[in-house]
């Protein structure tokens, strides 16, 4: 953080888009992703990645809301006092959860009944609150910016990816679309099976603890292939 | 009865932590010693027991339609119940500083950090989809604290022998205590056979 701050007090001119703007959005994919890297955000990243629709509503909601909540914190850093600093934080944040959740009410209600509890509990998304308080009070609106849809991305790659594994091997279907096991009606016409029947759905991947091994998967590669990430404690 | 049904419902069968996996965030960040795991563990009971029936009563005399305001503001919800909490957490905070400097030099620094546990909001929100009454509430708070406790004090004792397991390095950390989670977890869903009813002579 330290770095990033006297870099912005380095160059005068405001850059639109430049270098540092390219890494704040692109840094979270990799090097410094929200869930493998800094775990934060597990919860929601467990509970709502049964099925590539649901992650991908939750990513988008997640991203909006980091996005927006960094640009607005930024905007009032300079005007909230630091010791009730949490609270007001947390009010934004609610405040913009909200308007998410009465839109996603609006636009697909049966989405929002089967994400239940979890749009609310964007609020205590860790993702959100630890970028206001490590990027967006220190930092001005538009990186603020840039650095919340970069998290909101990196969080949204990996729930796609765990969602992805789970549905495809758990109901043999991405996005909805069947590609595994046998088809719906195969007891009364063994010929209507999808083609690929040799695998038959594992309904144990759509169960909360295969979330869990299959992000220790990513973990494990994501930690092969990058090396300095390794924990050496 | 109905009571202890659902404390055991809370505490085992529906645990936060291992059935819904909710404050994972601090689950697996302060999960590498039981001392410091049983403090937050005991802060979350406290919290989660005082939250919830507040957060009832402002849901069913502010914002319900037959409430002080006679018009739906359930909207509301989410700022009001986080407004409750982060001041809630502040109050205890000072109560305990006051009354039990012991307990509070143990729970201090994990309480700010409760606020942002999923496991408290959690835990209101399911107390509103779950429709239950005042006393239920309080209950149902308490019970999901003690499941939650349990949880992370169970795990961080498992941490604490894998220490000195050969564990390949790239998991090391964070990879191994995921798969030891999602094992837990595996060994909770057996306990969702379980009607509590039966077990307290209905």
């Amino acid at each position: 953080m330290a770095d990033s701050k006297t870099n912005a007090k380095l160059d005068l001119k405001p850059v639109f888009f430049g270098k540092k703007e390219k890494k704040l959005l692109l840094d979270p994919l990799n090097d410094n992703n929200p869930i493998t890297v800094q775990v934060l955000g597990i919860c929601s990243a467990l509970a709502v990645t049964t099925l590539t629709t649901k992650a991908l509503t939750m990513a988008v909601a997640v991203t909006l809301v980091v996005g927006f909540s960094n640009l607005i914190t930024s905007l009032l850093r300079k005007l909230i006092p630091s010791e009730v600093r949490m609270i007001a934080q947390l009010i934004i944040i609610a405040t913009l959860v909200t308007v998410v959740s009465l839109t996603l009410q609006a636009v697909n209600y049966p989405m929002y009944k089967e994400l239940s509890v979890f749009i609310g509990l964007i609020i205590t998304n860790c993702i959100v609150m630890g970028r206001l308080e490590a990027f967006a009070m220190a930092n001005d609106p538009w990186r603020s910016f840039l650095d919340g849809i970069g998290n909101g991305l990196g969080y949204g790659v990996i729930l796609l990816i765990i969602a992805a594994l789970r549905e495809l091997l758990g109901k043999g279907a991405i996005f909805g679309f069947k590609l595994f096991g046998p088809g719906p009606d195969f007891l009364v016409d063994t010929q209507a099976i999808s083609m690929l029947h040799w695998y038959t759905p594992n309904n144990l991947m759509v169960l909360f603890p295969s979330a869990m091994f299959v992000l220790a998967v990513i973990i494990w590669l994501h930690r092969t292939w990058n090396s300095k990430l390794v924990d050496v404690s | 009865m109905e009571l202890i049904n659902i404390f055991l419902k809370s505490a085992f069968i529906e645990n936060l932590a291992l059935s819904y996996f909710l404050g994972m965030c601090s689950f697996l960040a302060v999960s590498k010693s039981v001392k410091t795991a049983s403090g937050l563990g005991l802060a979350v009971i406290f919290v989660l027991g005082i939250t919830i029936p507040i957060n009832w009563l402002i849901d069913h005399y502010l914002l319900s339609e037959n409430g002080l305001f006679g018009m739906d503001l359930t909207f509301l919800r989410f700022i009001l119940f986080i407004a409750v909490i982060a001041s809630m957490v502040q109050l205890v905070e000072m109560v305990v500083e006051k009354v039990s400097p012991a307990l509070y030099s143990a729970l201090g620094i994990f309480l700010p950090l409760i606020t942002v546990n999923c496991a408290i909001l959690g835990g209101s929100l399911f107390m509103i989809s779950k429709e239950l009454n005042f006393s239920e509430s309080l209950v149902f708070g308490l019970g999901g604290g003690f499941g939650w406790f349990l949880a992370i004090v169970a795990i961080a004792a498992i941490r604490e022998k894998i220490r000195y397991s050969n564990v390949p390095a790239p998991l090391r950390g964070l990879g191994i205590a995921f798969i030891i989670t999602g094992f837990m977890g595996m060994a909770f869903m057996a306990l969702m056979g379980i009607d509590p009813a039966a077990l307290v002579g209905k």
